[in-house]
């Protein structure tokens, strides 16, 4: 089924307008100045609306441009990221992924051989992933390499993983109660057990002495809010909460946690003028919690169902969340931001068009703002890879595991 | 000594490959390959400082000029974890003055606030220390400027954890929500310290309700003392709708017209309460209608961004009741 949204009235976005004069907190102030931008956007597409009935659109172009020339040059101002060279190519391949970029074969193979070579360098001969070339490994670049290549999804790209080897590592950056430290010698929080479970589930090389302890270990990381933090006693944050809720389910145990305040929380985390999502409890709209907040939806849909409760729709309002992408995210000439007057990177171009995508799909209906021509590829939710490459990579390790066992 | 003081006046950075003191050093070049991609056009000096890192760590080579290169690869990019981690196998091959270490680290942090890596190595030289004197100060210095910082909570709550530093806390973070009662980070920091420290006793209880109802009074619109109020009632043996105090509170908010979507979301749970509570009055106030009505209401038109929640809720709470209906009816039977 195909349904075509379409935006909600101005009146429905300024009577949501917080109070200027409600409190002089800081949290207000700042959030006062945010909607201020917002609401220019939304005035600026009704009138572009009287022009063209088709609006919002996706500047799909504009973007798979943007990450295109992104994969073979960026500028310097990406040094604050050359620990982070794996992360640059999920961030890239993923997105244009579910842009339904079909690449010439000849590019596709160039890519993968790029791509091979350079994530070939970033393992490190003790196993896992570094950031960049002769960078130790660590969990969240192993994590960003191992979805970079089972995106790519060639016989070439998988044979690039030294199982054996990433999984020395990651016992040895497990913790006796469970928990995971990012590399030898590394800070420990939830990131590592989501990143540690991910990969060891895709690539096929999960024990149960892996993730010994290690639900329990999450599931203490809920908060009274509902959501989940970094470690114990911190704050329930977006991020920490994707990566709690999505490790749980891998490891079949999301009973364990409270689905009932995790929901409450998650959507209190929508934002009512915005549309877009906050990380934590009063703070700002950002675009990456697009999918870090909205993605943790079709999960508790999954524990749900569980349960026996049938849901004919998703439980965030899902139109809100395409309007704020789609108007107020998007670089006219391709790639996304956080909110407006912040600088476009890929960072948030890869969280944009994922949580779009998540808007965009409830079950096998289809629920589209502007025109279908916005409509993106489905993402799988628990590794926010497209879910035939998660199937393709599960099955040739399958394989693989019994070839070698023989 | 220099190792602290040199880089920072430093206005004309000289290049490693044009200083006579690493001429014996080889630069190594990063491994691109023939045809890279994510290539970053770095600048000379980067590339010059990472060259010539990549080079030492080649040779594990553990030295006073080894151990100023992290502190200039660091400066270029603080999020290397691997110069850090390099950095500590120095200092502790060296047993250079762990002091001066701290000092550097916490300079460090107040220009990179928000960045895992600092906090993390600040973290360890404490531990080698076994010294948190100066934890608290710093981290509320980071947070003077950005209140919300995550990073530096977290570092707070670490040292106060480990090293039994709750006296003053409570203290703190009333300070805190003084200037900003919405700021969740340190309505977070409460639960923490009271969880850590008396636990939730019934009185302890009372009290914080009573502070917590005095901050909503303050300003209704905030997500942060509502959150925290539901936090507490969780301890409160008796469930949320029967705490007389807070139904109190709410219903008179309610009854002067008050429709905040926190105060109706919290009375909608004070309803569904009722259906898994024993030994409920047959004229309590809060019934399975009236937590539909409030849903509806929610839904249509107070809290319509979520509206599809709200319709979800009403739609479990009607099947939980005909659930415990029918569970009355075979036990009444028995």
């Amino acid at each position: 089924m195909e349904t075509i949204l379409k935006i909600r009235n101005i009146s429905d976005i300024t009577n949501k307008l917080t109070p200027h004069n409600s409190d002089l907190t800081k949290t207000t102030r700042e959030q006062v100045t945010v909607e201020k931008l917002i609401l220019k956007k939304f005035e600026d597409l009704h009138s572009c609306l009287r022009v063209n009935q088709n609006l919002p659109e996706l500047f799909k172009e504009q973007h798979i441009k943007y990450l295109k020339d992104n994969l073979f040059y960026l500028p310097s101002s990406y040094e604050s990221l050359d620990a982070s060279q794996t992360w640059l190519c999920y961030w890239i391949v993923h997105p244009l992924s579910l842009l339904g970029v079909k690449l010439e074969d000849s590019d596709k193979s160039n890519i993968a051989k790029f791509l091979g070579k350079i994530i070939f360098r970033c393992q490190s001969p003790e196993g896992g992933f570094g950031g960049g070339p002769s960078q130790i490994p660590h969990l969240a670049a192993t994590y960003a390499a191992v979805n970079a290549l089972i995106i790519l999804g060639t016989e070439e790209a998988y044979k690039i993983i030294n199982r054996q080897k990433l999984y020395e590592f990651l016992l040895r950056v497990k913790q006796p109660d469970g928990k995971f430290a990012m590399h030898t010698g590394g800070e420990i929080d939830i990131r590592g057990a989501y990143c540690a479970i991910s990969v060891a589930s895709l690539t096929g090389i999960m024990t149960k002495e892996l993730v010994d302890n290690t639900a329990e270990w999450i599931v203490s990381c809920q908060t009274y809010e509902g959501g989940f933090a970094g470690c114990p006693g911190s704050e329930a944050h977006g991020g920490y909460t994707f990566c709690g809720l999505a490790a749980l389910v891998i490891l079949n145990k999301g009973h364990l946690c409270d689905n009932q305040a995790l929901l409450r929380w998650l959507v209190q985390k929508q934002m009512k003028m915005e549309g877009g999502f906050q990380g934590r409890a009063n703070k700002l709209v950002d675009s990456c919690y697009s999918f870090w907040q909205a993605g943790a939806f079709p999960i508790i849909y999954s524990l749900l169902a569980k349960d026996g409760h049938i849901l004919l729709d998703h439980l965030f309002d899902e139109r809100a969340l395409q309007e704020y992408i789609l108007i107020c995210c998007q670089h006219p000439q391709g790639g996304m931001l956080d909110k407006p007057s912040k600088p476009r990177d890929i960072y948030h171009t890869c969280y944009s068009i994922s949580g779009l995508s998540i808007a965009q799909h409830f079950l096998n209906e289809k629920h589209v703002l502007g025109s279908y021509r916005n409509e993106l590829v489905v993402t799988h939710p628990l590794y926010n890879i497209r879910p035939d490459l998660v199937a393709k990579g599960l099955i040739y390790f399958r394989n693989f595991n019994s070839g070698g066992s023989t | 000594m220099s190792d602290s003081s040199s880089d920072e006046c430093d206005t004309q950075h000289v290049l490693f490959k044009n200083r006579p003191e690493w001429s014996d050093v080889t630069p190594l070049k990063q491994d691109d390959g023939d045809e890279p991609v994510v290539l970053i056009d770095y600048t000379e000096e980067f590339e010059d400082c990472f060259d010539y890192f990549r080079a030492i760590v080649q040779k594990k080579e553990y030295s006073d000029r080894a151990l100023q290169l992290t502190k200039t690869a660091a400066s270029l990019n603080p999020a290397n974890y691997t110069v850090w981690q390099y950095r500590r196998e120095i200092l502790k091959s060296l047993g250079k003055d762990l002091h001066e270490e701290l000092d550097y680290i916490g300079k460090v942090i107040l220009k990179q606030t928000k960045n895992y890596q600092v906090w993390h190595h600040r973290r360890i030289i404490v531990e080698w220390l076994q010294d948190p004197s100066k934890e608290k100060y710093l981290t509320e210095e980071a947070l003077a400027k950005d209140p919300k910082n995550y990073h530096a909570w977290q570092h707070r709550q670490w040292a106060i954890k480990t090293f039994n530093l709750y006296d003053e806390e409570l203290a703190y973070v009333d300070q805190l929500l003084k200037e900003d009662v919405k700021n969740n980070s340190a309505w977070n920091q409460r639960y923490f310290v009271v969880n850590n420290t008396t636990g939730f006793t019934e009185q302890i209880l009372n009290n914080e309700i009573d502070y917590t109802l005095g901050k909503i009074k303050l300003l209704i619109e905030n997500e942060s003392s509502w959150n925290y109020l539901r936090g507490l009632l969780v301890h409160d043996k008796k469930g949320i709708s029967h705490n007389k105090k807070v139904a109190d509170f709410c219903e008179t908010l309610y009854n002067e017209g008050n429709r905040s979507p926190f105060l109706l979301a919290v009375i909608v749970d004070m309803c569904s309460e009722q259906l898994t509570y024993d030994g409920g009055d047959g004229d309590s106030i809060y019934t399975v209608m009236r937590a539909k009505e409030l849903c509806n209401d929610l839904a249509t038109q107070y809290d319509t961004i979520r509206a599809k929640y709200w319709v979800h809720m009403a739609e479990t709470i009607e099947k939980q009741a005909k659930e415990q209906d029918i569970q009355d009816t075979s036990s009444s039977t028995k």
